[in-house]
């Protein structure tokens, strides 16, 4: 210790502290400025033909016209010569310009007269005579982004979110009835639940983020979303219970119950913003049909979210109505708000974050909920928790099955 | 100019209507939340006619963008003008009177622009592709001095008569200074002319696929003796360019530059003989085909016999099949020619014919006959 400080002021001499953390950030930029300056000295050019690397991010038809937005994803500038529609050379507009920078993107908009139902492939011609290809499995017209579509993706949002969540709270008074020894095997339910939604949304997040830009960070947004959802909730968790120490609470387990249940609700809301942004994107992009079927199964789907969000609150004396119309919103309405910026605004990478975030934050939601999982003896898994994650499980995976889009 | 085919100068009428239509399918669901799905299928159900019926109308064919255009001069070549480009080489008189036909065949590696604003690493006989068509008449002797200026080795390996150190094969001759000639050397290569037909030439060196696909191949007319009638005399080699080197073409054409000949029609007489020398060196692809719209020719496989085998509209030629069309076109106006291989028409491979002279006819007729195109409203290019 003692040889530790005395090197460190031989090194620092007399020197302030902030000069000491300032001079090598001035070192640095001395540095890159001076191999920028001379090209690089020592390395040569570059070796080999330009690379290209361009991401489709999105594609939207409209009658007699393809528009696809390419990102340049790789090193060097792209330039689109030509673009080619099932094999056929078709007239287009690049809205951004033909030449597309580094992490830029440019618009085309394609002459073609494409035909409901038939599936499209299209490459686009690159001055160095590299393709990039796009496919249409169903050709279907985008959507406008006008006032009624937004009401209609709400509609849409409130049919597969907030209904179902809502309903499926009203199994409160079913649980109340329930014996206390239930208690244990209810929270392991919500876990189970939880669990299945957790995995699902990571897994169609890793889909999406392979189809992202890898300049973007691709597939690492996953779980980078999910790290930083995980230590945001964990930190204002820290802060709260400070906090509602300091204010001595009384009746802490009936605010704890609350706690939990609010927790439960704000992680099933980020996962339903993943949920309610896949729905949009496909049905923005034509690969969705909105029929009756699938938003029952949504609906079903959902309503078990409900349920969960409802069991930490079993034992508590009285919540009001007004409070769990707030928490059935809470996990419910995000599903609008995805379904808008989905359907309005998809981007691979930002799609990638949300459902990381949403995975992220009902991890941090499954640690919370544990403990009151355990049974009298402190034991977390024990038969009847054991059977209850399981049963969440599957009946996820059930409903899960009405939704196979 | 390769604003083709351009876009109409007012399509507002279509536009509008159905950015009218497609307003109201949208909003019907919105309003009566119930009709959700109802509503939607109901959409569904239109858009195909709309789109259909709307689309077509603006999209007459297959073309590149607008708005630029192949630079023939930095290409070096211009497919319009080797289209009736034969080289005779040079001739002078051997003792016994018989002809000696010389020319002189340099490979060089080039960057050529295939479509407009696709460049191509092509390898090329003479800096063009396809190789300049070598002319010869039936009985001569033919010397042809090859020079290897490329970075890779390469050979001439002529269809027709010769003794196998003359075949331009890797493996056969090296000894002697023939076979595979690498970069740097030469060699050349003497044969007689024969037999009399349509044959062609191209490099033998593995991979064969890359060297023919780079465009090292060029047509080869040996006539007969007789000579063949008088007629407007023209080349055609179906290519393709494989741009991004994955064994399948991005571009098609006939004389590299995809959709030339519609930018350019090929201006031509009405009721007078037209003689095509039609060639298939595309690569990666079985079958190549020729077809002419608004008429037929008589058809001689190879050029070997002066007797047709066929009169029709189409031929199918598969990689190295050659043969010779005649014809005449009977009315005035724009007449499409394109690979019947709709696939490759699409990609580049399409071409017009322009008979008789449009600025010369009063507008109406004019209008009627030839393309509604900014270079069929003016001077034809």
């Amino acid at each position: 210790m003692e040889a530790g400080a005395r090197a460190e002021r031989g090194l620092g001499g007399g020197l302030p502290a902030w000069a000491l953390g300032v001079i090598p950030l001035a070192l640095i930029a001395i540095a890159i400025g001076g191999f920028a300056l001379l090209g690089g000295p020592g390395l040569g050019d570059r070796s080999g033909p330009p690379i290209e690397e361009v991401a489709i991010e999105q594609t939207v038809l409209r009658p007699g016209e393809i528009e696809l937005t390419l990102r340049n994803d790789g090193p060097d500038p792209v330039e689109v010569a030509q673009v080619a529609v099932n094999d056929a050379y078709a007239p287009f507009v690049a809205d951004g310009g033909r030449e597309i920078g580094r992490l830029s993107s440019t618009t085309l908009r394609i002459e073609y007269p494409w035909i409901e139902g038939e599936a499209y492939e299209i490459f686009v011609l690159t001055s160095a005579g590299g393709t990039v290809e796009a496919s249409i499995p169903v050709a279907s017209e985008t959507p406008e982004n006008d006032v009624s579509f937004f009401m209609l993706m709400a509609l849409l949002g409130i049919y597969v979110g907030v209904i179902p969540v809502s309903l499926g709270m009203l199994w409160l008074p079913f649980l109340r009835r329930l014996g206390p020894s239930w208690m244990g095997g209810l929270i392991a339910f919500t876990v189970g639940l939880l669990a299945f939604l957790a995995i699902d949304a990571g897994l169609e997040g890793l889909e999406i983020a392979a189809e992202a830009p890898a300049a973007f960070g691709g597939t690492g947004l996953v779980f980078v979303g999910g790290l930083v959802a995980y230590l945001v909730l964990a930190g204002i968790d820290s802060y709260l219970s400070q906090r509602s120490r300091a204010a001595k609470g009384s009746g802490a387990s009936s605010a704890g119950a609350a706690y939990l249940a609010l927790l439960v609700a704000i992680g099933i809301g980020l996962h339903n913003l993943g949920e309610g942004l896949a729905i949009g994107s496909a049905y923005a992009g034509g690969a969705l049909a909105l029929g009756a079927f699938l938003v029952v199964g949504f609906a079903i789907h959902n309503t078990t979210e409900g349920l969960a969000i409802v069991a930490p609150l079993r034992d508590e004396a009285r919540p009001g109505l007004a409070r769990l119309l707030g928490l059935g919103l809470i996990a419910g309405a995000p599903a609008i708000l995805g379904a808008w910026i989905g359907a309005a605004a998809f981007d691979p990478s930002l799609a990638a974050l949300l459902f990381g975030v949403g995975v992220g934050a009902i991890v941090r939601v499954i640690v919370q909920l544990a403990p009151a999982m355990r049974d009298p003896e402190g034991r977390l898994l024990y038969p009847v928790s054991v059977l209850g994650i399981l049963a969440g499980i599957a009946a996820l995976y059930l409903t899960g099955l009405l939704v196979s889009v | 100019m390769s604003n083709f085919p351009f876009v109409p100068e007012n399509p507002k009428n279509g536009i509008s209507r159905r950015r009218l239509l497609g307003g109201a399918a949208l909003a019907a669901p919105a309003v009566a939340g119930l009709a959700l799905t109802r509503g939607s299928e109901s959409a569904v159900a239109e858009s195909p006619h709309r789109a259909g019926h709307a689309g077509h109308s603006e999209f007459p064919h297959a073309t590149f963008a607008s708005g630029r255009s192949v630079d023939h001069k930095s290409n070096g070549f211009h497919p319009t003008e080797l289209l009736r480009d034969f080289d005779y080489g040079k001739t002078r008189r051997l003792a016994g009177g018989r002809v000696l036909r010389e020319w002189e065949i340099v490979a060089h590696d080039r960057e050529i622009e295939v479509a407009p604003g696709v460049k191509y690493e092509a390898w090329t006989y003479n800096g063009r592709v396809p190789g300049p068509t070598l002319r010869a008449r039936e009985g001569e002797l033919l010397r042809v001095r090859f020079v290897n200026a490329s970075e890779h080795p390469h050979t001439m390996h002529f269809h027709g008569l010769h003794s196998a150190l003359m075949d331009g094969m890797p493996g056969i001759g090296e000894n002697r200074g023939g076979g595979q000639i690498e970069p740097g050397e030469d060699f050349t290569y003497e044969f007689d002319a024969s037999p009399f037909g349509l044959h062609l030439y191209h490099c033998h060196v593995a991979p064969l696929a890359a060297h023919i696909a780079r465009g090292l191949y060029g047509a080869f007319v040996i006539d007969p003796k007789a000579g063949r009638p008088e007629a407007d005399e023209m080349v055609m080699v179906m290519n393709g360019f494989d741009t991004n080197f994955d064994l399948a073409n991005e571009v098609y054409a006939v004389n590299t530059v995809g959709f030339h000949y519609v930018d350019e029609p090929i201006q031509v007489q009405r009721r007078s003989p037209v003689r095509i020398y039609l060639v298939n060196v595309l690569e990666y692809d079985p079958i190549n085909s020729f077809h002419i719209h608004g008429n037929f020719f008589n058809y001689f496989p190879t050029g070997t016999s002066l007797q047709p085998t066929e009169f029709t509209d189409t031929v199918i030629q598969g990689q190295a099949q050659r043969g010779i069309l005649e014809l005449e076109f009977p009315y005035d106006g724009d007449y499409m020619f394109h690979a019947h291989v709709s696939e490759f028409a699409e990609l580049g491979w399409s071409g017009f014919f322009r008979v008789g002279d449009p600025s010369r006819m009063p507008a109406a007729a004019a209008a009627s006959m030839y393309c509604d195109l900014p270079w069929g409203k003016g001077s034809p290019a």
